[in-house]
């Protein structure tokens, strides 16, 4: 790690951080989210102030700051990372303090806080190493200070909860006291740094209490769309419904006269915005505004034909085959017993509650843009593009978002309008909020997709032969056509693939084939909190317990036969069951399912407790998770991260994104249903961690979710489900 | 021009008729505790107390709300985040992303004056916001701490939430 920065540099470079502190300890003291300027609580230490590195700056009063460039959207990654550092650095953990660090600092530092992106459950597992190592080697720097003050060898000190002692002598000093000494030191060479072991763990590892919770309490948090800077204008969009459409004219003179209406203008090829004095004032003009629209090509394009089109891949020639061990289609067609499935999930939407929004502000030589982004990198760089700015005249302050899960990562569609409309403003910070029926029908949706799955079993109910093939929308096709290589899209068999370590197929066989044709529609597609082991999941999981019918055999018996080379996701399979109560008996009309995949570098197994109504009513009652994720920072937020993939898996049971007239018909929550607190089931979570790797939490656990209960619902009424929403089956969630 | 009586004072804001109350607190008031999440009281993020009983105001024009009316807001529930609500939602971490939970405290605390030992029943009925997050599992848990039913202690020793 390189560190050359000198305390007083860094109390210039300070004032331009956008701030993110956050009240330590959960306390009632309050956390501030600034929009821009220095943190109240570092501004009112004054000098005395000292960056150790770049991780870790030490105040006076023994306060440690610990910096990251992570965004946080709720799924807990910054009080998870403040626990790695403050762990190594051994600080009180009281006393810690957070504070985010802009886009453009970290280019201006040679991106001396690496990776800004957070997505693909990255959070912990891709930064653990090096912030670890940026906390150990301050706390290197701190003691080696005291040890020079104190004139004695740095191996005769020692650091509990920030004070530093010397056994010999009895003196003893703290943090703050040396910090500035500490600051001057030279860091200690990577190699001399040792990692602690996480059996000698005290703050990670541990079920603390988050740092950014207080301010979620009394309305302090300041989200993008709360954001008020002198002088701001409002802005409102509205994109040709039709994807692929144009807007051709609108008519400024019916809303010109409006109240605090200031502008209506053209912000791309295909969307129209009004400016005003507030938002409401533009919303209520937008949607006056006369507007002709082109609708394109696409104006034909519905549900229906997308499925016909989807169909199609299902039966050709154009797919790859990804896994193609032994001979799967002649194993199959010569077994005592077969059966086929055809299965299939539509389109769905992110949803956030906080609706896309960015404030822009241009001047002639800076580009400043305050937005809730899963990447101000890439926030950056579309600001710089769009703005015409260098990197360097561009800075991004990123806000704490009200919801992510994939929405506000590589697509900067919202920072490209932003600043269209801001070029119309020299000088003027405008802010631009959609509305919740524009954030629906403009989204990056997960991808629609099918499955044709067929299997054998031979007489002694042992599978013979697997073969799926996946057709559906490509989100690479759509998002980063340069990683598809060689004409196969992996991606979409994300989950089926037989590499260890990110995806992995929990299953092998002698006669196995996998594949995938890829059939893309006009709707954009990204990626959605666990990308396509989603469907991927629900194709396989649902279908083995299709073949263990088939076969006679239990469910969960008939997966482990299959398991023996996959210890890992035998493993979770086995704890979820147990923890369970598997093949124990249940309430009366109560029924289980089961399911296991692999995501993000972890394992995970579900097990869902079910009763079907004669009317259809499927009520969930208990779901039960094991997920090994290798090494876990805080066991409570890995909890709430698999309580809510289970909100947010179930949600796809109710709804989802269909399309008629080549547009999305699910414009707002009456008839994009969300599920609520009373459908929620009780959730149990165990981690039988086995500590050889780091895993992602926030995805992995949500294909597993869909499957275990449809699963249930199989058990149930004896008949599989095979498509989504529930309602197409004549079942509805209760 | 209406008169809105907020948090205990009151505050001329200078809108037409037809304003949401909701954009009135935001934008004119200038407090953003108060969330837009769907304009069609749908979702909740906008819920505010209004002479005590729980509303969505992204869908009650301020010509409905009288200079009298008492309104309290995500700001106005206590001085410090002292009411039991916030303090139960504090002391098992409920919010994630934290967005939805103006509205989720707000009809929580509504409950909890009307009927101060709740159900889970009672909890379903009146606990219709939206949470993208899936924080229900917990905001059930803290309305039963809110209420005394359990502690947060012996919620989290129930609850099936792992330690390691």
């Amino acid at each position: 790690m390189k560190n050359t920065t000198s305390s007083k540099s860094v109390n210039i470079s300070r004032r331009q951080f956008l701030v993110g502190s956050a009240a330590a300890g959960g306390g009632l003291a309050l956390g501030f989210h600034l929009p821009f300027g220095v943190s109240t609580a570092v501004a009112a230490q004054g000098d005395g102030v000292a960056e150790i590195n770049a991780w870790v700056v030490v105040k006076p009063d023994d306060t440690c700051v610990i910096r990251f460039v992570r965004a946080e959207m709720g799924q807990g990654t910054r009080t998870g990372l403040a626990q790695l550092i403050a762990e190594e650095l051994g600080c009180d953990w009281s006393k810690v303090t957070t504070e985010s660090i802009t886009a453009g600092q970290n280019l201006a530092r040679k991106r001396v806080w690496r990776v800004m992106s957070t997505a693909g459950s990255r959070g912990i597992r891709e930064s653990q190493d090096y912030v670890r190592r940026g906390g150990a080697a301050a706390r290197m720097m701190l003691l080696q200070a005291a040890a020079n003050q104190w004139q004695v060898p740095v191996g005769e000190v020692s650091v509990t909860a920030g004070v530093i002692t010397h056994a010999g002598s009895g003196r003893s000093t703290t943090y703050g006291k040396v910090a500035a000494a500490a600051a001057k030191i030279a860091p200690p060479d990577e190699k001399s740094i040792v990692l602690k072991n996480h059996t000698d763990w005290k703050i990670a590892g541990k079920p603390l209490r988050r740092l950014d919770t207080a301010a979620k309490l009394n309305g302090s948090q300041v989200y993008g769309i709360d954001l008020k800077l002198p002088g701001m204008l409002h802005a409102t969009v509205k994109d040709c419904p039709v994807y692929g459409g144009k807007l051709v004219s609108f008519d400024e003179s019916k809303v010109a006269g409006m109240p605090g209406v200031k502008r209506v203008l053209r912000v791309n090829d295909s969307t129209v915005a009004v400016v005003a004095d507030t938002w409401w004032r533009a919303k209520k003009a937008l949607d006056a505004l006369p507007i002709v629209w082109d609708e394109g090509p696409n104006a034909k394009v519905n549900s229906a034909s997308i499925a016909e089109h989807l169909k199609s891949g299902l039966t050709s020639n154009d797919a790859f085959a990804d896994i193609n061990t032994g001979d799967a289609p002649k194993a199959i067609a010569a077994s005592a017993k077969k059966i086929e499935a055809v299965y299939s999930v539509p389109f769905t939407s992110h949803t956030t509650m906080e609706p896309m929004n960015c404030t822009v502000k241009l001047g002639a030589d800076k580009a400043e843009i305050w937005i809730p982004t899963q990447n101000a990198e890439a926030s950056l760089a579309a600001l710089s593009s769009s703005s015409g700015l260098p990197l360097d005249k561009c800075e991004v302050y990123g806000l704490d978002l009200g919801g992510g899960f994939g929405r506000r990562i590589g697509n900067q569609d919202v920072v490209r309008q932003g600043v269209a409309i801001a070029k119309a403003f020299p000088g003027t910070p405008v802010k631009m909020v959609w509305s919740r029926e524009e954030d629906q029908a403009h989204d990056f949706y997960r991808p629609i997709a099918q499955a044709r799955l067929a299997a054998g079993v031979d007489d002694g109910g042992n599978l013979t032969g697997l073969h799926i093939r996946v057709s559906g929308q490509s989100i690479n096709a759509f998002a980063n056509p340069a990683a598809i290589k060689d004409g196969k899209d992996r991606r979409q068999l994300q989950g089926l693939w037989p590499q260890p370590h990110d995806a992995q197929i929990g299953y092998t066989h002698a006669n196995l084939r996998t594949e995938y044709a890829m059939r893309n529609t006009h709707l954009p597609v990204g990626p959605w909190r666990g990308v396509n082991t989603n469907q991927n999941g629900i194709f396989l999981e649902c279908f083995m317990d299709e073949v263990a019918k088939l076969a006679g055999k239990d469910p969960l018996e008939f997966r482990r036969s299959l398991m023996s080379e996959r210890p890992k996701h035998l493993g979770v399979l086995n704890a979820a069951a147990e923890k369970a109560g598997w093949g124990k008996p249940l309430p009366k009309g109560v029924h289980r399912g089961i399911a296991q995949f692999m995501g993000y570098g972890s394992y995970s197994a579900a097990v869902a407790e079910v009763s079907v109504s004669s009317k259809g009513e499927v009520k969930v009652h208990r779901c039960v998770f094991a997920l090994d994720c290798g090494n876990v920072v805080n066991p409570d937020q890995v909890a709430a991260q698999i309580e809510g993939s289970v909100a947010y898996g179930m949600t796809t049971l109710h709804s989802e994104i269909s399309v008629a007239n080549g547009r999305v018909v699910e414009t707002n929550f009456h008839n994009f249903r969300v599920m609520q607190i009373a459908e929620m089931p009780k959730v149990e979570v165990v981690l039988p961690l086995t500590r050889d790797f780091w895993g992602g939490v926030g995805e992995p656990t949500i294909c597993v979710v869909v499957p275990a209960i449809l699963n249930a619902i199989h058990a149930a009424t004896g008949k599989p489900v095979r498509s989504l929403p529930l309602g197409k089956q004549g079942l509805t969630l209760v | 021009m209406a008169q809105l009586n907020i948090n205990g004072r009151s505050h001329q804001v200078d809108v037409e008729p037809d304003t949401p109350l909701l954009w009135a607190i935001r934008e004119q008031v200038g407090l953003t505790g108060t969330k837009y999440g769907c304009g069609v009281a749908q979702c909740g993020a906008c819920s505010v107390h209004l002479n005590g009983e729980v509303v969505r105001s992204c869908s009650i024009p301020v010509s409905a709300v009288k200079p009298t009316d008492r309104i309290t807001t995500i700001e106005g529930l206590s001085k410090d985040s002292s009411h039991p609500v916030q303090k139960a939602w504090a002391a098992i971490d409920v919010p994630q992303c934290g967005y939805c939970q103006s509205g989720q405290i707000m009809a929580a605390a509504a409950l909890l004056a009307k009927k101060p030992k709740p159900t889970d029943k009672d909890i379903d009925e009146a606990m219709s916001n939206i949470c993208r997050c899936g924080t229900y599992h917990r905001i059930r848990a803290a309305i039963h701490i809110a209420a005394g039913r359990v502690t947060a202690e012996t919620d989290i020793a129930a609850s099936g939430r792992p330690t390691v």
